[in-house]
């Protein structure tokens, strides 16, 4: 690219244009896995957003000190060790949440998100534009999965954020927290958000 | 800046400096964290022990009683509530492997006339908004006052007396096993205290 961009715009196209679930379609597992309900996506986001916010800025530090042929191995260790730390740490001060995101904690570290952006952008760039980028493709990938967690728990356990709108023996539709749920709850979302995005 | 030629001498470096950096750095966040993990696991414990027995001002946790059964693999926690001294409940763990997901993990209360008084579902893996219903008390209620000796803790579909939780009947057929078990090994710790 001759072109050089602006932090804004690294920043927002993180939430818009390349957003990483609706549009590069990365880090499927945890997308489809936790989002069961608003508040699992939202505490998995966050969480991808830490460990990419760390991973990216020290990816960024230590780029010219790490030879080319073995820079994946160090990306992973440097990013495993990020999530084991928030592994450690949501288990010592929100058990709750822990409990809750369960094994996808530990996937977060073949999320391909993070060694993506790892590879495609911090090893290549200074350390605040690998920042601002870490942040807009965090907090991209932490909307879409809470969007994707509201609307499958609106429809598949009829509340939101845990606050129910219909009685508990209301029928409601299973499917949507059930895995085809999150297909299809995806696929109609991405189409949503690729078509507001493009016209605008 | 320019990088780092890929020499065998150059790689062998950064790969050890970084582990180093890695290692040092994790076992440092697990000094720290080791106290409130292990502080959130006993409040979790005490939560549960606080909803399934009456009122208690005795330390059950530290009065634990470790009972290996025959058939079992694990041996199960047994807790004892008391008030003033005088036996007021106790709490047993069980479970079963056989959830819609693998390992369904109760704490059951009794009163001490081996009715139930109160459980809670301490690990479970069941389907989101179909076997997580065994938390919720529209299921729970129904054991609650229950003799086990008289009221069978099977589903109704398997001829006990269990309303099963709809579209789960597995999850509600591990829940009435752990609750069995504890029921078990609840007796068996009588007969062997006598």
């Amino acid at each position: 690219m001759a072109e050089k961009i602006t932090q804004k715009e690294n920043f927002i196209k993180g939430i818009i244009k390349d957003n990483p679930v609706f549009v590069m379609l990365l880090g499927m597992c945890p997308t489809l896995g936790v989002t069961s309900s608003a508040f699992n996506g939202l505490g998995m986001g966050i969480a991808t957003l830490f460990v990419l916010f760390m991973s990216n800025a020290v990816v960024s530090m230590i780029k010219s000190q790490i030879p080319n042929k073995v820079r994946i191995p160090a990306f992973i260790i440097i990013i495993a060790s990020f999530v084991t730390i928030v592994e450690m740490v949501l288990e010592a001060y929100i058990p709750f949440l822990y409990e809750q995101l369960g094994i996808f904690i530990p996937l977060i570290v073949v999320n391909c998100l993070i060694l993506g952006r790892a590879e495609a952008f911090a090893s290549k760039n200074d350390l605040w534009s690998s920042i601002v980028d870490a942040l807009g493709m965090g907090i991209g990938f932490t909307i879409a999965l809470t969007a994707l967690g509201a609307v499958r728990e609106i429809f598949g356990s009829g509340s939101i954020f845990d606050f129910r709108f219909v009685s508990e023996d209301a029928n409601t539709l299973i499917l949507f927290i059930l895995p085809p749920g999150a297909f299809i709850a995806l696929a109609y979302l991405s189409v949503v958000f690729n078509k507001v995005s493009k016209t605008n | 800046m320019s990088k780092k030629e890929s020499t065998f001498f150059n790689m062998i470096i950064a790969l050890v400096v970084i582990t180093i950096v890695a290692g040092a750095s994790l076992g440092f966040i697990n000094d720290i964290t080791e106290g409130p993990k292990a502080q959130a696991k006993l409040e979790k414990k005490i939560n549960a022990l606080k909803q399934v027995l009456p009122e208690f001002n005795n330390s059950p946790v530290e009065e634990v009683l470790l009972y290996k059964p025959k058939n079992i693999k694990d041996s199960i926690e047994i807790y004892f509530g008391s008030l003033n001294d005088s036996h007021i409940g106790t709490a047993v763990i069980g479970s079963s492997e056989r959830g819609y997901s693998g390992l369904v993990k109760i704490m059951v209360g009794f009163n001490p006339d081996e009715s139930i008084k109160n459980i809670v579902v301490l690990e479970q893996k069941e389907t989101p908004g179909l076997g997580t219903k065994m938390k919720d008390e529209r299921f729970i209620r129904q054991f609650r006052g229950k003799k086990p000796s008289e009221f069978n803790l099977k589903p109704t579909k398997d001829g006990g007396d269990v309303d099963a939780i709809t579209g789960a009947t597995i999850s509600t057929r591990a829940f009435g096993e752990a609750t069995q078990m504890a029921y078990d090994v609840l007796v068996e710790t009588k007969q062997s205290k006598n």
